[in-house]
């Protein structure tokens, strides 16, 4: 297993293998986005009480965990950088950090269009869309700071500082904001905790949940590909590679 | 490990008393934001009475990240700094020793204001005595976690904006919790619970910040 | 190139197949060097070929690309603590403060090298930098020539195995030529060393090894 992972570390090995994982991951995520959508918006049946609206959950909830979830993994990549200083870390986490910030943006826009006709307004400071609201934040102030910091090697250091204190500050964000919430509204039971969720609508949302999370990982392979080819031009196997080319 | 504590520590106070010039420009800028309330929104006493304790801790707030600025620039400029991060002593330390240095100086100054902005916005007493305690307890949260942002954005020029960008979000669960502990202090409820959260928060940032913002420094002087 | 030299059982500071990419450049790669006690070593090459970034990654402050630096064999980055404390740095920017004397700004760097402050040595290191009566007077109202003496009293007050050195030599006059010469000289015969660039052919004596950045 070590020995996978310090080879899946070089540039070289990685952009091989990832080249052969994207297409089937690609397809995955096709295929699972279609079967969710299908069972989501066709098979399920409408909310009793919310109708048919209920339906913009099958997005809201899977990009909300996603902008969690990338956020925690960027954290995860960032500390491997910082102390082993592996390269192909630092090169995940700058890839993963506009889509985290593009699945927080997308949970609060659904979040904000499914709060249109449950409150009547377009924007309540609900506690998890407001918690949301700063995950944004804390994304942007990420990618902010490395588009500031020319090198890129300081960049995605200086990146995994601020994640890293970002990781331990987004539980005491959490815990705040929700407390603040039920100070201010009392507490109502939100949207989205349903005390228990129909076989029927869990089934769609595990499927959109698994979907996100492979769109995920193809995009981010994607993307750190070009970002590794970049980084790593000047070495011998990428000028191969490209030299090779107009040759064929 | 102590001496070296201190002798930075006498160092940066020796530094601010020879510019005590610029000390008052961070209070004057926390007293204006806070003087713009009335005129901007109503000078109705219950009104202000209501908003005060989010006036007087979003002032606090942008004073604190305004000030701390400058905390690590004149350092970088002229190779301090490098020569800080070349000591054998453990970075963190010195850094502690800095930011501590700099709240005697700005943050200690704003709780001696406080009192004074409380009663402009007609503030009953006893939410000035918990407007004190939250800001004793507060303000070198504040400049704990503000330094992290300024050791990153040390070298950059145009940094300013970019610093509040980053450490804003992370002044969300203290802006929380100390207005609503001058809240629920007006109102006569009280505010144990919220001083225990704020303390146990600056207890947290007292042993992380330290190694954040040491890490950040020998980042950001590559 | 330089050969190592095989006088002196072991080198002190060692340095691995350093490469140095800042933005999009690469400066230097590949770069393999020792250097043993009582050596100095002067890095040459055009401007821009990385000799700061050299001396930097050396002291410590930057990272390499790829490649280590290792003294008495491990590497510097696992051992900071005990590599600074051996090590003297003399950047572009002096890290003397302005604001404070001479005097202060040894005290200073004195406390965080953790060396018990010597009226005595301070005062001599402050003569032999030839600031003796401007022990007190604010470093701001002194000239470029005399700040860089008063780096170089640090230099003299806080004893170091290695000096690194960028262009110790510049805004100094004649006189403050001579004094870094005399003070290297006096270094290098205790069996010290010390890595510098300089644009002035300046020659010190003793046992010199050169490395240009420019070969490639």
């Amino acid at each position: 297993m070590w020995q996978f992972l310090h080879k899946m570390a070089s540039p070289k090995y990685f952009y091989d293998i990832s080249g052969k994982w994207i297409p089937w991951l690609g397809g995955l995520t096709v295929i699972t986005l279609l079967a969710g959508l299908y069972y989501g918006l066709v098979k399920a049946p409408p909310d009793y009480q919310q109708g048919e609206s209920y339906r913009i959950m099958f997005i809201h909830v899977p990009s909300a965990w996603m902008s969690m979830f990338i956020y925690v993994l960027m954290a995860m990549w960032s500390g491997i950088n910082l102390i082993w200083n592996i390269k192909l870390a630092d090169v995940m986490t700058v890839s993963s950090a506009s889509l985290g910030a593009s699945f927080t943006l997308l949970a609060l826009v659904t979040g904000s269009l499914w709060g249109k006709p449950m409150w009547g307004a377009w924007w309540v400071w609900d506690a998890r869309l407001t918690s949301e609201l700063i995950l944004l934040f804390l994304y942007l102030g990420y990618i902010a700071l490395v588009s500031a910091i020319e090198d890129r090697r300081t960049a995605a250091r200086a990146g995994g500082v601020l994640i890293l204190v970002g990781v331990v500050n987004i539980p005491i964000i959490h815990y705040s904001v929700e407390w603040w919430n039920t100070l201010h509204q009392g507490p109502t039971v939100t949207k989205f905790d349903k005390p228990s969720i129909h076989l029927s609508m869990l089934i769609p949302l595990l499927i959109m949940a698994v979907s996100f999370k492979l769109y995920y990982l193809t995009v981010v392979l994607m993307r750190a590909r070009t970002e590794v080819l970049d980084r790593e031009r000047r070495s011998a196997w990428v000028r191969e590679l490209f030299g090779a080319k107009p040759a064929s | 490990m102590l001496q070296a504590f201190n002798a930075m520590m006498k160092r940066d106070l020796l530094l601010a008393f020879r510019h005590r010039g610029e000390l008052a420009n961070p209070l004057l800028f926390f007293f204006m934001i806070v003087t713009l309330f009335p005129l901007g929104v109503s000078p109705e006493v219950v009104l202000l009475r209501k908003i005060a304790p989010g006036v007087i801790w979003i002032a606090a707030l942008l004073a604190a990240l305004f000030s701390l600025e400058s905390l690590f620039r004149s350092d970088f400029e002229d190779g301090a700094l490098e020569q800080m991060l070349l000591s054998p002593q453990p970075l963190s330390v010195l850094v502690l020793a800095k930011v501590l240095a700099h709240w005697l100086v700005s943050g200690l100054p704003m709780l001696l204001l406080a009192p004074l902005l409380g009663l402009l916005l007609a503030m009953p007493e006893r939410a000035i005595a918990a407007l004190e305690l939250t800001l004793a307890i507060g303000t070198p949260l504040l400049s704990l976690i503000g330094a992290i942002g300024v050791a990153l954005t040390v070298g950059l020029r145009r940094g300013g904006v970019l610093l509040t960008l980053l450490i804003m979000p992370l002044y969300i669960p203290v802006l929380i919790f100390a207005t609503n502990a001058v809240t629920a202090a007006a109102a006569g409820m009280p505010i144990a619970g919220q001083i225990y959260f704020l303390a146990s928060l600056l207890v947290l940032a007292l042993t992380l910040a330290p190694l954040a913002i040491a890490a950040a420094l020998r980042i950001s002087v590559s | 190139m330089p050969s190592p030299k095989p006088t002196n059982t072991k080198p002190l500071l060692t340095v691995v197949d350093l490469e140095c990419i800042r933005g999009d450049n690469l400066l230097f790669s590949g770069l393999n060097f020792s250097l043993y006690e009582g050596q100095l070593m002067q890095v040459e090459g055009a401007n821009g070929s990385g000799k700061t970034s050299l001396l930097r990654i050396l002291a410590g402050l930057s990272r390499s690309s790829e490649g280590q630096v290792l003294w008495d064999g491990e590497d510097i980055l696992k051992q900071r603590a005990v590599y600074f404390a051996q090590v003297a740095y003399l950047g572009h920017t002096l890290g003397v403060k302005t604001d404070l004397s001479p005097l202060e700004n040894l005290k200073i760097a004195l406390a965080l090298a953790s060396i018990p402050f010597d009226e005595v040595a301070v005062f001599r290191a402050l003569e032999l930098t030839g600031l003796a009566g401007k022990e007190d007077v604010p470093a701001r109202s002194l000239s470029a020539g005399q700040k860089q003496r008063v780096a170089l009293a640090r230099l003299l007050v806080c004893p170091a195995k290695l000096w690194i050195m960028d262009e110790p030599f510049t805004a100094l006059d004649v006189s403050g030529v001579s004094l870094v010469r005399d003070l290297l000289e006096n270094h290098l015969q205790r069996g010290n060393m010390a890595v510098l660039t300089s644009h002035q052919a300046v020659e010190v004596r003793g046992d010199v090894v050169r490395v240009n950045l420019s070969d490639g």
